[in-house]
C-alpha cells in the first residue's frame, strides 16, 4: 500500500534536550498507527512536529509526497493533516453544535467579506455546515447535547467533541493524543468503535497513547518512541515480544517506583 | 432577540438618537449638551474599536494612538493639501488601518498583559511623534483648522458648508450619531456573522483555532484594523468639530477610558461600549461637583461595578448573548 505520510530523519531540540531524535517512518493509508513510550519519549512533541505546530530541526515530514515541514499550522490543516488535542482544548464557552460549525472553516467557500455581506454563496456555506455539523454530532454520539455549552459537558463528551471539531475540517488523516486518557472501561471501548468506525469511513488515524490495552487492541501497527528515539516498529503482536520495548517499559515502571 | 423585535428596538433606537436627543436639548436650552452628547458618539465609535480587540482577546489600551493620527490625518489633508474634510473621515480611517497593519503584524503575537502594556506605550509614541515630526508642527498644534464644507454627489448637495449653517452643533452631533450607527450596524453584523465566530473561537484557544485552519495572524490583523479605523475616524471628526489638534489632544487618559467603557457596559454585548462611554461620561461630570475627591469616587465606583457586574452593565438586562463573558475565576 503507498504511503500517505512519510516521516523522514525527523529531529527536534530544545535547547540541549533532544525531544525527537533521528526518527522515520511511514504511515499508510487507512491504517491506524499508534505512537507509544513511557513519559516524556516525545510522542507529543512529534505530533506537533508532524501537524506543522512546531518546525523540526532536522528532517521532514511529507504528506502524499508533499513536504509540510516548514508550513504554518492553519495550512497544513488545509491539505487535511489535522491534530486534535491532548489536553480538553474545545471552544468552551460556545455550544457544542457551535463548536462543530466553526471547525468548517476549511470547507467555506465564500470570502470573509462574503460571510460579513451574506451572500447566497456565504448562505449556502452556513446552511452545509449545519447540516454536516449535525451528522457529525450524530456519528460520534453527541446529539443529545448539542446545545450545551461546551464547557459543562462531562469529560468523556469533551473527547469526543474534540474528535468532532477535527472531523468537521475533513481530514485525510487525524492525530489524536490521548484520545483514552481518563475514561473508564466501558468509555474505552465506545472510543475504540468510534475510532475504528472513522477509519471504515476513510481516514488514516495517528494516534498517541498509553493505556496499552486499547492500543493492542485498535492498532495496525506500532511505533514506540523512547527517550525521543524509535526503538521499535511493528504489529501488536511485534511490538509485545520486542526485548527493547519490555526493557523500556520496565526501565520506566522501575523509575516510577523509585528504585 | 427574534427579528420584528430586533427591528423595533432599532427604530427606537434611531428616533432616540436623531430626533428626541436634538427635540430635548431644544426644550432644554442647553445647547452646550450637543457637544456633550456630540462626544459621546465619537468616544463610543472609538470604544468600539477597543472592544472588537477585546472580543478577539486582545486588551488593547492603544486606541488613543489612533484617534490622535487620524486627527492630525484629517488637519493636515484639510490644511495642508486642501483635501475636502468629507473626503479625510474615510482617509483618516483607512491610514489608521494601514499603520495599524504594520504595527500589529508584530505586536497581536503578544497576548494578556504584554500585549496590553505595549498598546499603552504606543499612545505615549503617538505623543511623541506629534510633538517631533516636523509636519505635524510640534506642540504648537494646528489651529484655525476651517470647519466642513458643502459635500456634493452628482451636482447635488447632500451636506451644506457647515460655516453657513445656522446651527452647526446640531449638525454636528448629526454627523456624530450617524456615524455612530453606521459603525455599531458594521460591528454588530461583523459579530453576528461566521467572522463573529472565528473572532470567539481565537479568544478561546488560538491553538485550536489554527487547528481547524484558521489564519490567526490574519484575523487578528484584520480585527485590529478595523478597530484602528474606527479609532482614526472618530480623531477625525474630533479635530473638525474643536478646529485644532495638538499633541495631548488624545492621552493615555483617553486610551485607558476607551477601554474601561467596553469593561463598563460589557465585553459580550455589541453595544457594552455605547452604553458604558455614555454612562462613564456623564458619571465623571456628574462627580464634578465633589471637587477634589472626583477621581477617588469615580476609581472606587469603578471598581464596585466590576466586582458587582463582571460582565458590565448590559448584563443586568440580558442574558450572556454574545458569548463572551469574563468569568471571575477565567
Ligand atoms: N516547548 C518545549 N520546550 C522545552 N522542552 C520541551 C518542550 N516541549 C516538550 N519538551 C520536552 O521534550 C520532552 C518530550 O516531551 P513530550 O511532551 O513530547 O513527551 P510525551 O512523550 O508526549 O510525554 P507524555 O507521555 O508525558 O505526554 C520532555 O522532556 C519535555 O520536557
Ligand atoms: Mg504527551
Amino acid at each position: 500500500m503507498a504511503a500517505l505520510l512519510d516521516v523522514s530523519s525527523l529531529t527536534k531540540r530544545f535547547g540541549g534536550l533532544v525531544a525527537v531524535n533521528d526518527v522515520s517512518f511511514s504511515v499508510r493509508e487507512r491504517e491506524i498507527l499508534s505512537i507509544i513510550g513511557p513519559n516524556g519519549a516525545g510522542k507529543s512533541t512529534l505530533f506537533k512536529l508532524i501537524s506543522s505546530f512546531l518546525r523540526p530541526t532536522s528532517g521532514e515530514v511529507r504528506f502524499k509526497g508533499e513536504s509540510i515541514s516548514n508550513l504554518a499550522p492553519h495550512i497544513a490543516a488545509r491539505k487535511g493533516v489535522v491534530r486534535t488535542f491532548q489536553e480538553t482544548t474545545i471552544f468552551k464557552s460556545m455550544t457544542v453544535r457551535d463548536n462543530v460549525i466553526i471547525a468548517h472553516h476549511l470547507r467555506s467557500k465564500a470570502s470573509l467579506l462574503g460571510f460579513f455581506v451574506g451572500t447566497a454563496t456565504a448562505r449556502d456555506d452556513e446552511a452545509g455546515f449545519a447540516a454536516s455539523a449535525d451528522d457529525i454530532l450524530d456519528l460520534v454520539g453527541l446529539s443529545p447535547v448539542a446545545g450545551e455549552i461546551a464547557q459543562n459537558l462531562p469529560h468523556g463528551h469533551l473527547r469526543a467533541l474534540g474528535i468532532a471539531i477535527g472531523l468537521a475540517t475533513n481530514p485525510s488523516i487525524l492525530l489524536l493524543d490521548e484520545p483514552f486518557a481518563g475514561m473508564n472501561h466501558d468509555e474505552t471501548n465506545r472510543m475504540i468503535a468510534m475510532v475504528r468506525r472513522l477509519r471504515d469511513l476513510g481516514l488514516t488515524i495517528l494516534l498517541v497513547e498509553h493505556d496499552m490495552p486499547a492500543v493492542m487492541k485498535i492498532s495496525d501497527r506500532i511505533v514506540v518512541l523512547n527517550f525521543g528515539t524509535k526503538i521499535a516498529e511493528g504489529t501488536p503482536s511485534e511490538i509485545q515480544e520486542n526485548e527493547k520495548v519490555i526493557e523500556a517499559y520496565l526501565g520506566s515502571e522501575d523509575e516510577a517506583i523509585g528504585l | 432577540m427574534r427579528k420584528p423585535a430586533r427591528l423595533l428596538w432599532t427604530a427606537l433606537f434611531l428616533v432616540a438618537v436623531f430626533i428626541l436627543v436634538p427635540l430635548l436639548i431644544m426644550a432644554s436650552g442647553r445647547a452646550d449638551l450637543y457637544y456633550t452628547f456630540t462626544s459621546v458618539a465619537l468616544l463610543s465609535i472609538a470604544s468600539a474599536g477597543v472592544w472588537l480587540t477585546f472580543y478577539i482577546g486582545r486588551i488593547n489600551i492603544g486606541q488613543g494612538a489612533f484617534a490622535l493620527m487620524g486627527g492630525y490625518v484629517s488637519a493636515i489633508l484639510v490644511v495642508t493639501y486642501g483635501w475636502s474634510f468629507w473626503a479625510t473621515i474615510p482617509a483618516a480611517g483607512l491610514f489608521c488601518a494601514a499603520a495599524s497593519v504594520l504595527i500589529g503584524l508584530p505586536i497581536l503575537r503578544l497576548r494578556g498583559v504584554y500585549f496590553a502594556m505595549v498598546t499603552l506605550v504606543l499612545t505615549e509614541v503617538a505623543r511623541l511623534l506629534a510633538l517631533a515630526l516636523p509636519i505635524t508642527n510640534g506642540a504648537k498644534g494646528m489651529v484655525s483648522i476651517p470647519s466642513p464644507g458643502s459635500l456634493s454627489l452628482f451636482g447635488f448637495t447632500i451636506i451644506p458648508d457647515f460655516a453657513t449653517l445656522k446651527n452647526p452643533r446640531l449638525a454636528f452631533y448629526l454627523l456624530a450619531v450617524t456615524l455612530m450607527v453606521l459603525c455599531f450596524g458594521i460591528i454588530y453584523r461583523l459579530v453576528h456573522s461566521r467572522i463573529g465566530k472565528l473572532c470567539q473561537s481565537l479568544q478561546q484557544s488560538e491553538e485550536l483555532a489554527s487547528s481547524i485552519g484558521v489564519n490567526i495572524a490574519y484575523l487578528r490583523v484584520v480585527a485590529y484594523a478595523v478597530s484602528s479605523f474606527f479609532g482614526g475616524v472618530a480623531g477625525a471628526i474630533f479635530v473638525a468639530i474643536s478646529q485644532s489638534i495638538y499633541p495631548s489632544s488624545f492621552t493615555v487618559t483617553d486610551s485607558i477610558n476607551f477601554m474601561l467603557n467596553c469593561f463598563l457596559g460589557g465585553l459580550g454585548y455589541v453595544f457594552g461600549p455605547m452604553l458604558g462611554t455614555l454612562v462613564l461620561y456623564f458619571g465623571w461630570d456628574l462627580l464634578f461637583e465633589t471637587g477634589k475627591f472626583q477621581l477617588l469616587i469615580y476609581s472606587t465606583a469603578m471598581i464596585v461595578l466590576m466586582l458587582v457586574l463582571p460582565n458590565g452593565l448590559l448584563s443586568l438586562g440580558m442574558g450572556p448573548k454574545e458569548g463572551l463573558k469574563r468569568g471571575r475565576t477565567a
